[in-house]
């Protein structure tokens, strides 16, 4: 649905905004870094948001298709409730477990993503989350490589990955297929 | 105790804990046992530099430590990534 | 109420100085290279963001009112999984830490495959 919204779009808004969410993005930032919300402010805001992604829309390997903000935000929610929950844990196994009692293994994931994008976004999630950082990718982008530091069965590690994150990051990028 | 003196005694054991982990990741950078771990302390020593300066913004309740803050947050990610992929490829720019 | 804000702002940064000293000293306590990469990846990171956390509300109790601190946390957020992924692509490429299990799909890791043809390593290559 959302790809013919976007073919019917005139030629004229595509040109002039190449990604729409990178031009909020930036005026978000601008006034972020400025510390005000003054017109003057929003106003320089929107003409830097327009000009950034018209001039470097030629080094932009391409525009991601149906990409949904909304479900992108409760994601947000969810990565930053896990963050906080999984630096209390760490911390904890840090602080109180002797390191010969620490079972730290490889998990290998099979990856149902094929977007560059939402990969990118898994790999950053499942470092920032309880006790595993991603490591390495497999030569043709199937598999993940993510070690975890203390972990009583990889296979569960596995599956709560793949159930918790890529499933909802499947329907964010590459709900179409 | 009023708020003002709690928070200024929070603030210097802040100070202080901060300034002790930065002497630990320092510790880890002299011993390290292989470059990945050199490279580790060094990036969790310009995170813990972040933390000092924000800190010393608060003690001074002054704005401009907030650029020194950013241009470090992002010299350090640059000078990691540099010296990763240096050890990586014997390269950096190809 | 701006009692409240100022112990609120107190206790994050009591809870960042917590977590930034963890951090360091995992670093320093676990033994093995990949080990050492979770403490400062994680509990650094939140650290940081509790201190920032603490800076903004602090500001806001003596009427400075600024939000952009929220940029440094924003990018720390974003560039530390780079950073930690770099540091353990440095391990898996020199060989630092114990060997992967093979991929069952595909043929290598991305990191071995790419050793055996780009250019060598200054070490390597007088050794």
């Amino acid at each position: 649905m959302a790809e013919s919204q976007a073919q019917d779009r005139p030629k004229l808004m595509r040109r002039v905004f190449p990604h729409p969410l990178l031009t909020v993005l930036l005026i978000v930032v601008w006034c972020v870094i400025t510390n005000s919300v003054a017109p003057g402010t929003i106003v320089l805001g929107v003409i830097l948001g327009i000009l950034i992604p018209f001039f470097t829309y030629p080094y932009w390997p391409h525009v991601p298709r149906g990409f949904r903000p909304f479900k992108m935000v409760s994601y947000l929610f969810l990565v930053i409730w896990d963050i906080l929950v999984a630096n209390v844990s760490v911390a904890w196994i840090v602080l109180t477990k002797r390191n010969s009692d620490m079972r730290s293994t490889w998990v290998v994931i099979p990856l149902d993503l094929r977007t560059p994008e939402a990969i990118t976004l898994l790999a950053g999630t499942i470092t920032l989350t309880p006790g595993t950082v991603s490591a390495d990718l497999s030569d043709e982008g199937h598999c993940l490589l993510v070690h975890a530091l203390d972990a009583d069965d990889p296979n569960a590690v596995r599956d709560e990955i793949k159930t918790r994150y890529e499933a909802r990051l499947k329907e964010i990028f590459e709900y179409e297929s | 105790m009023n708020p003002e003196s709690f928070f200024e005694w929070c603030l210097l054991i802040a100070i202080a804990s901060v300034a002790v982990s930065q002497v630990l990741a320092m510790v880890r950078l002299v011993k390290g046992p292989n470059t990945g771990d050199r490279i580790l302390a060094l990036d969790t020593m310009v995170i813990n530099a972040i933390g000092l300066i924000v800190l010393l913004g608060v003690a001074e309740g002054s704005e401009v430590y907030f650029e020194g803050a950013l241009i470090f947050a992002m010299l350090g990610f640059v000078s990691t990534v540099a010296y990763a992929r240096f050890k990586l490829r014997g390269d950096i720019i190809e | 109420m701006i009692a409240i804000l100022e112990i609120v702002s107190a206790i994050a940064l009591l809870v960042g100085a917590l977590f930034t000293l963890v951090g360091s000293y995992g670093l320093l306590k676990l033994d093995d290279p990949m080990k050492r990469l979770h403490a400062p990846t994680k509990a650094g990171t939140l650290g940081i963001g509790a201190l920032i956390m603490a800076s903004i509300l602090h500001s806001f109790t003596t009427g400075i009112d600024s939000v952009h601190e929220i940029l440094v946390m924003a990018f720390l957020f974003v560039t530390a999984p780079i950073s930690a992924h770099f540091v353990s692509k440095v391990h898996l490429h020199r060989g630092t830490c114990e060997t992967p299990p093979p991929p069952p799909e595909d043929k290598v890791w991305a990191t071995r495959g790419q050793a055996d043809d780009g250019p060598l390593a200054p070490d390597q290559a007088q050794s």
